[in-house]
């Protein structure tokens, strides 16, 4: 590990200051992702911020009926609040989908939309990675990449989010609260995380010196089916391979409403609205689900390695719909999936 | 604000099984260094060294985490508690009698994080299930393969408060 300086912020504004004045300063909230980061040489930030003095730990009701999710509320205090359980349980069960109940109690919300890929590449500062040192190339694309992007990649890079809550606030639609130097400003989910394009470096759309405040849930229609699907190499504690995060409202078997969001397949939460209204209007069947994740796929393009990722994706779509449909969600206690 | 130079040593001060410990230490010394190398509490394990084996689990402010993967100086005041604050060999914590009749344990190298992982995961009070236990117990990870005595083990105790709950 580099040496580094070591600040602990009392006040948003103060954090923000620090945070665009020293461009090798980085934000330390649970630590998980950026001290192991840090471990590895990968980040070798000059400044740590620590941020656990800010006054970002509750959630709130909003206005709306929806909530907001400070951004220092921890992965675990998320997951069991029972407002997020009744209301939410999409979100809780893709939080408990992810990482261990040690991480958990440490993983902020803000930083679990934060953390970095964890394509083995970037964590090895011996190889060249375009995403950590740009320009420097893509040994992925010739190297191992079993678990890699089948959507939106870029030549440049073909890494993907390992993030779980993320699928699911993808489907809900959230919206992320930012500050900075400019001031407050609310970024929809979907643009939040960006594509790699010609700059697989930058992970999302914040502009310098902004930092996360809270994570906003609209409020959802009454019963809507969910289930969070995730498959990997191990039953627990393994990113995944592909995930699916599912809301759908069924009404006198008619589909009425269809978000659907999956995870490990792409540098972001993949979503694509224009394919959910083809679910709109028809009947919850297989033959119907099948269309969606046959339209969701259409523009899969695997690497050497994983092909299999794509049917894989494919099928977890369809399991996932009916586990929704069926308002049987998928259990992230026994993995048997149903 | 508090604000490091480089190389500078700032103490901290942390609470260890009761017992108050001010240190001085770099900005880069992990709380399981510090348990370790400072404290000389080898207790806690340095398994994978980046938070995947849970070899370091230790109670902080009464939750589980990963020790090597918090920033000692960022946690002034808190409250650790590790293997060495659980029992002693005369008067051992009911999890570690329950993992030695449940043979529990090979090696012994993840134990100490594997009893606190558990410790936390019975504070915290949403595993029942044989499944929720495995699934809940899943950050810590045994070379040996002793995960149905641990499981068991954990099982055990569970039920022993329980109905020493119901007999209250």
């Amino acid at each position: 590990m580099k040496r580094f300086r070591y600040m602990k912020a009392v006040s948003v504004r103060e954090a923000i200051g620090i945070f665009a004045a020293e461009p090798g300063a980085a934000l330390m909230a649970g630590g998980t992702n950026l001290v192991d980061l840090m471990k590895y040489d990968v980040s070798t930030p000059t400044v740590v911020v620590d941020i656990n003095g800010l006054p970002l730990h509750d959630i709130t009701e909003q206005p709306d009926g929806g909530l907001r999710l400070g951004a220092l509320v921890s992965n675990a205090d998320v997951a069991y609040d029972p407002r997020i359980t009744e209301r939410y349980p999409l979100l809780s069960s893709a939080i408990l989908a992810g990482a261990s109940g040690q991480l958990r109690n440490m993983a902020t919300v803000g930083g679990n939309l934060l953390q970095r890929t964890r394509c083995s590449y970037f964590y090895d500062v011996q190889v060249p990675c375009n995403k950590r040192e740009p320009g420097s190339g893509c040994p992925a694309k010739t190297g191992l990449n079993r678990g890699h992007a089948i959507l939106g990649a870029s030549p440049l890079c073909i890494a993907t989010h390992p993030s779980d809550m993320c699928v699911a606030l993808s489907a809900l639609d959230a919206t992320i609260l930012v500050e900075g130097p400019r001031g407050v400003r609310s970024i929809p989910f979907s643009e939040f995380h960006r594509l790699p394009g010609e700059s697989p470096e930058r992970d999302t759309t914040l502009e310098p010196g902004e930092i996360i405040l809270a994570v906003d849930l609209p409020l959802l229609p009454p019963s809507m089916g969910y289930s969070y699907l995730k498959i990997r190499d191990r039953l627990s504690y393994a990113f995944a391979l592909v995930s699916v995060a599912v809301l759908i409202k069924i009404d006198d078997r008619i589909i009425q409403q269809a978000h659907l969001s999956l995870g490990s397949v792409a540098h972001k939460a993949w979503r694509d609205k224009d394919a959910e209204t083809l679910l709109v209007g028809a009947a919850p069947v297989r033959a119907v689900f099948k269309r969606i994740a046959d339209r969701l796929l259409d523009s899969a393009i695997a690497q050497e390695q994983n092909g299999f990722k794509i049917e894989l994706a494919h099928r977890a779509t369809v399991r996932c719909l009916e586990q929704a449909a069926a308002g049987t969600p998928q259990s992230q206690a026994n993995k048997r999936i149903c | 604000m508090i604000l490091t130079q480089d190389s500078t040593q700032i103490e901290v001060t942390i609470h260890v099984n009761g017992t108050p410990h001010a240190v001085k230490t770099d900005p880069c010394v992990t709380l399981l260094d510090l348990l370790r190398d400072h404290l000389q509490l080898t207790g806690s394990k340095k398994g994978c060294d980046h938070g995947q084996c849970g070899a370091c689990t230790v109670l902080l402010d009464g939750k589980r985490v990963n020790s090597c993967l918090v920033l000692a100086i960022s946690r002034e005041g808190s409250s650790v508690t590790t293997i060495e604050g659980l029992g002693s060999i005369a008067n051992l914590h009911p999890l570690q009698s329950a993992f030695i009749r449940h043979d529990a344990l090979q090696c012994g190298y993840c134990t100490p994080g594997q009893i606190c992982s558990a410790i936390g995961l019975m504070l915290e009070g949403h595993a029942k299930s044989h499944d929720e236990i495995r699934e809940g117990m899943s950050g810590n990870l045994c070379r040996c393969g002793a995960y149905i005595g641990i499981v068991e083990a954990i099982e055990d105790v569970m039920e022993s408060e329980s109905s020493r709950e119901e007999n209250r």
